[in-house]
């Protein structure tokens, strides 16, 4: 599973907080916790400051590449805010996110063709809005991914947000999103995922619950990748649960390592 | 048989049956607008309050909101005959460039519930889309949603447009980005942080 820990994010009060206090010590503690819950990226996103998002962006790169080796996830829909994070970036980054919304499109992809060793999460989302079905994600990740392989990336670079709608508004979300992860991944060998799955339990109760019933079955549809809080034991469990039973886990050796790590709990 | 069953009703998410309970009141010679506001608006502002609490969740809200349109159907055509005026008029939408629409529809619906006579003008508004809008149907409140940090300062942008066209209309603003500093710092008339306290800021605002 490749895992973005999502904790430095400004709209978390924790993180704005700081950011706006300029509390450098806090960040570093962030990304290093994430860094030692064995996150794959760590997502950087300073997006409530209008107006400055840039140069917060780029203290907080700093920051974190000034605690841990781990590869940062540019996070923000201004490409000019990934532009400026990614000068400074050591490891190469994600950039989060590229989406069929013209502007998005037209200014991120230059970046991107430029640069063909950067990862990039491409959002199913398009200037007709938001996708519900099955159908409507697979037809904009189809634009998506050729758009970008037609401009030199390769599919191996590709995270796929098919987006996550909520459950609550519409009972159909959940299962049309893990049939679009499914006809994704068949129709794209080699292409990643990305997504934050939260947002399915938005407005209902118990949401870590169902958060993590949802992982799991998005897992065995071939969801390999999640922007997320590592720093979550149950959810870390489910995941190494679910990649074993999807077949992803030789002898289950991650699953056991996560258990003797303490992270999976009966 | 009471004004009570058809509050009850909403209560109860009796979508189907919603639409007869109304009618045998009205066969019955219950007045209108009362049926309006002890049955229909009353039982959306105790599913407000319930939500608000954490007794209620969103799929819950929504099959209410479905419930008392689907009451609220049969009783306007009588309202206007009646005399009966709605809360207000209040066009809502999502704001230029932003797509998102979950927060703006349970908004509108709840506004709906709320009495309010809601234009929702979709995603990606144009703020001369408001504008117009608000001449066209002469409201007295835009409501602007916004769920990016990318897309905030459109909201500045359209309270502008709306003054600059000298409009007397008051704007009320959400999102989860947004906050009532943030509605402070552009001049908009107030923030709400849910759809049910939203119906409450806009009958302050109607005031």
């Amino acid at each position: 599973m490749i895992i973005v820990g999502e904790l430095i994010n400004a709209s978390r009060k924790a993180i704005g907080a700081a950011i706006e206090a300029g509390d450098a010590e806090y960040i570093k503690q962030v990304a290093k916790e994430q860094d030692e819950a064995g996150t794959t990226y760590i997502d950087a996103n300073a997006g409530i400051f209008v107006g400055e998002e840039a140069k917060y962006m780029k203290w907080l790169v700093e920051l974190i590449q000034s605690v841990s080796d781990k590869p940062i996830a540019l996070d923000s829909p201004d490409p000019k805010v990934i532009e400026e994070g990614l000068a400074l970036c050591k490891a190469t980054p994600m950039l989060n996110s590229i989406s069929l919304e013209k502007d998005r499109w037209d200014k991120l992809l230059p970046v991107v063709a430029g640069n063909t060793d950067l990862k990039v999460v491409a959002l199913c989302m398009s200037d007709d809005g938001m996708p519900t079905s099955c159908d409507d994600r697979l037809k904009i990740a189809d634009k998506l991914v050729s758009g970008l392989t037609g401009k030199g990336v390769s599919i191996d670079n590709i995270y796929v947000d098919p987006l996550v709608q909520p459950l609550g508004t519409d009972h159909t979300f959940g299962v049309e999103f893990v049939n679009a992860v499914k006809a994704i991944a068949d129709k794209f060998p080699g292409v990643h995922f990305m997504c934050g799955l939260s947002n399915i339990s938005y407005g209902l109760p118990a949401r870590k619950f169902i958060n993590r019933i949802f992982m799991a079955q998005c897992i065995s549809a071939g969801l390999d990748g999640a922007i997320m809080n590592p720093l979550d034991k149950g959810m870390m469990a489910t995941i190494a649960a679910a990649e074993a039973l999807a077949g992803k886990d030789k002898s289950s050796i991650r699953y056991l390592k996560a258990y003797r790590k303490g992270i999976v709990e009966a | 048989m009471a004004i009570k069953d058809v509050y009850q009703a909403v209560l109860d998410f009796e979508e189907d049956s919603i639409a007869g309970l109304i009618e045998k009141e009205l066969a019955a010679g219950t007045n209108v607008d009362q049926l309006l506001q002890e049955g229909l608006i009353s039982a959306m502002d105790a599913v407000g309050k319930s939500f608000s609490e954490g007794e209620l969740f969103v799929p819950e809200m929504l099959m209410a909101a479905q419930t008392m349109k689907a009451g609220l159907e049969v009783l306007k055509p009588k309202l206007g005959a009646g005399g009966a005026s709605s809360a207000g008029v209040i066009v809502i939408g999502t704001v230029k460039g932003d797509l998102h629409d979950i927060g703006k529809n349970l908004v509108g619906m709840m506004l709906e519930g709320g009495g309010f006579e809601v234009f929702d003008l979709g995603v990606d508004v144009e703020p001369k889309t408001f504008v117009d809008a608000v001449k066209q149907h002469n409201a007295k409140i835009v409501g602007l949603s916004a769920l990016l940090t990318t897309t905030m300062p459109a909201m500045e942008e359209t309270v502008g447009a709306l003054k600059e066209a000298g409009l007397n209309v008051k704007v009320m603003i959400g999102g989860a980005p947004v906050t009532q500093a943030y509605a402070d710092k552009i001049g908009a008339s107030g923030y709400s942080e849910d759809a049910p306290s939203a119906v409450e800021l806009a009958r302050n605002l109607a005031k």
